[in-house]
């Protein structure tokens, strides 16, 4: 009978042990879930979403006590947010639509731009592949399975293999908007999951063509003229390069000055909000 | 729990005489409190395990839940019609544009497709591989070569799967374009080869467990009247392993058909069905990768985040009826082992 008891006392310390254990796991979390109920909510789109969240990162370690969230559901999604006052803070890739601004002044917000880089995305080939120059027609019309070999625009005979970036990432977002003028691509369009993906598959295959950001282009990858305009940080910075774009954050009337809002869009004036910008394959905004 | 004494005392009373007798020091008899403080605990702690066993139980049936639930909303539109029209769009189209703005299409044809292509490609390369080095660990090579080989085709399971896929788009990619002639070397046959290697160390291990499974004797006994090695492999001992053969490859393919970031990474995503069908150079798009490759940034309550959900049904659909059946191989192989 003692040892009996002895058992059931043992597994009895020891479920106490589990129980504990558990419990103690489901304060972390519960904890965890209370530390997100934060202070400077963003919210909008996926393109800007990782300069936001490293930006945040950033922020939250010089103000160590501020909390954010950076919810990356896209630019329809953020304009609403700010529209409706749920966020502080909107990531867009576009400009607010007239429809949004009405809605936005009849509930009595009033969104202020603030353009914190710009996007420009490079179409690249391979180094050995000799065609140098694209119109955007044709490049739209090689994602769109109506040009299939280099020899239809001047290049060797080599089947084309296109490669796009998954269609969740703000880069194809740019692309389809810019470049597709939102056409659906080919069946035969191949797609990578990240910029150093797409830029692997591109330096390895002849007949690839493919799309990074610019700071994925280096020697192993030939980024093309498109229309006859060379990207760089320059042509992109200013709009002649085609496939660029400004990013923006929406506020709600200007934020006040000094007010975490106010320092978080103006962080990308900042030596490290510019590195940042870089280092995310983005132009940082300056005129040097 | 007033006793902290006790245990020491009944360890070592079973040991020596001597010591048994310092067990009748205690009282031989719990008080009523003891008693039960005892009951209460074996009680309570039985449930509180019963508790944590069901917690993964639960889990799995909430995974059901949770997917099925969120699956129902893409295939339930405004009426009967439309739901009808939208399960065979889903089924028989090869369209998949689930996130086109003004015309969004959910052929997941293709993605069905690709998902068995990859697979049934990497069985038809693993199979022969796998069972041939089974039956050459379990019956051929001496003691010490299986005892260096079996653990380091073991090793090739515990390989990060994005190393793997890694592999493929750096190293394999660029082979199969130089030495084949493939216009993209991200392509179905690139990752049914990485499949395959996945899959082979399960089906060595599980083949050869079942191999050696089969008693000495029933070697012995063939043998014994006359057969040659051969005939003994062939015809007596891979017959009666034949369930955990089968097991083992049903377990393969599982391991090919749930896997993620190797396909993702090497298959080329190209939402197309080869043709003609039996080209491997071409680009296919795997459920899983599809999958892991859109869900991240896709806003919940659309219906691309509902057809995500309906292909993960059907994965699941796939993976469980595969479970089901290696469940049922290998409990004929447990059988069989009570018997032998």
């Amino acid at each position: 009978m003692s040892r009996r008891t002895k058992t059931n006392f043992k597994t009895f310390v020891g479920t106490l042990l589990i129980c504990g254990e558990l419990m103690a796991i489901t304060l972390v979390a519960a904890n965890h879930v209370m530390a997100q109920t934060s202070r400077l909510n963003i919210q909008g789109s996926t393109t800007v979403g990782p300069i936001g969240d490293a930006f945040a990162e950033a922020y939250k370690a010089m103000h160590p006590g501020i909390n954010i969230t950076v919810n990356k559901t896209g630019s329809g999604d953020g304009a609403a947010a700010i529209v409706d006052g749920r966020c502080d803070i909107a990531m867009m890739s576009r400009f607010m639509k007239d429809t949004e601004f009405k809605k936005a002044v009849v509930n009595d917000i009033f969104p202020v731009a603030h353009v914190i880089a710009m996007d420009g995305v490079c179409v690249i080939v391979h180094p050995s592949n000799p065609v140098k120059s694209l119109g955007s027609a044709q490049i739209r019309a090689i994602y769109k399975g109506e040009i299939s070999n280099w020899n239809q625009i001047g290049g060797p005979n080599l089947p084309i293999v296109a490669i796009s970036r998954d269609t969740s990432s703000g880069t194809y977002e740019t692309f389809e908007d810019l470049v597709m003028k939102k056409e659906k691509m080919a069946s035969g369009v191949e797609y990578v999951s990240s910029n150093p993906q797409a830029h692997a598959r591109v330096s390895t295959t002849t007949g690839a063509i493919g799309y990074v950001g610019l700071g994925f282009v280096d020697m192993k990858v030939r980024a093309l003229q498109i229309d006859g305009v060379a990207p760089s940080r320059s042509t992109i910075a200013s709009g002649k390069y085609p496939v660029s774009r400004p990013l923006f954050l929406f506020t709600n009337g200007y934020p006040k000055l000094g007010s975490p809002i106010h320092e978080f869009c103006t962080f990308y004036l900042t030596e490290k909000g510019q590195e940042i910008i870089e280092a995310k394959g983005f132009v940082p905004l300056t005129n040097y | 729990m007033k006793q902290p004494d006790i245990s020491p005392n009944v360890s070592v009373a079973k040991d020596t005489s001597l010591q048994a007798v310092v067990e009748f020091s205690r009282p031989l008899l719990l008080t009523p409190g003891q008693d039960l403080a005892g009951y209460i605990g074996s009680r309570v702690g039985r449930a509180l395990i019963f508790l944590i066993t069901c917690v993964s139980v639960l889990a799995v049936l909430l995974i059901f839940y949770f997917i099925i639930r969120e699956a129902v909303p893409f295939v339930t539109l405004e009426s009967v019609k439309t739901s009808l029209a939208r399960i065979s769009e889903f089924l028989t189209s090869k369209n998949w544009f689930p996130e086109h703005e003004e015309h969004p299409e959910f052929g997941a044809l293709t993605i069905i497709v690709g998902s068995i292509y990859v697979t049934v490609v990497a069985l038809i390369l693993a199979v022969p591989f796998g069972v041939l080095s089974a039956i050459f660990l379990s019956d051929i090579a001496p003691f010490t070569v299986r005892e260096i080989v079996k653990p380091v085709i073991e090793l090739l399971a515990a390989i990060p799967s994005v190393a793997y896929g890694f592999f493929a788009i750096v190293v394999v990619a660029p082979w199969l374009q130089n030495k084949f002639g493939f216009t993209t070397g991200a392509n179905a046959l690139n990752a049914a080869m990485i499949l395959a290697l996945m899959a082979v160390p399960t089906i060595i291990s599980v083949a050869e467990d079942s191999l050696s499974a089969i008693g000495r004797e029933i070697r012995e006994a063939s043998y014994g009247l006359g057969a040659t090695r051969t005939e003994t492999m062939l015809k007596v001992v891979i017959p009666a392993a034949h369930s955990g053969i089968i097991a083992s490859i049903i377990l393969g393919m599982m391991r090919a058909i749930g896997e993620t970031m190797v396909v993702w990474m090497a298959a080329g995503m190209a939402a197309q069905v080869p043709s003609p069908w039996w080209d491997l150079s071409q680009s296919v798009r795997p459920i899983t990768a599809t999958i892991a490759q859109e869900m991240g940034e896709t806003p919940q309550g659309t219906p691309h985040y509902y057809s995500l959900f309906a292909l993960g049904v059907l994965l699941l659909i796939f993976t469980f009826g595969l479970n089901m059946v290696s469940e049922h191989f290998m409990s004929r192989v447990k059988h069989k082992g009570g018997s032998a």
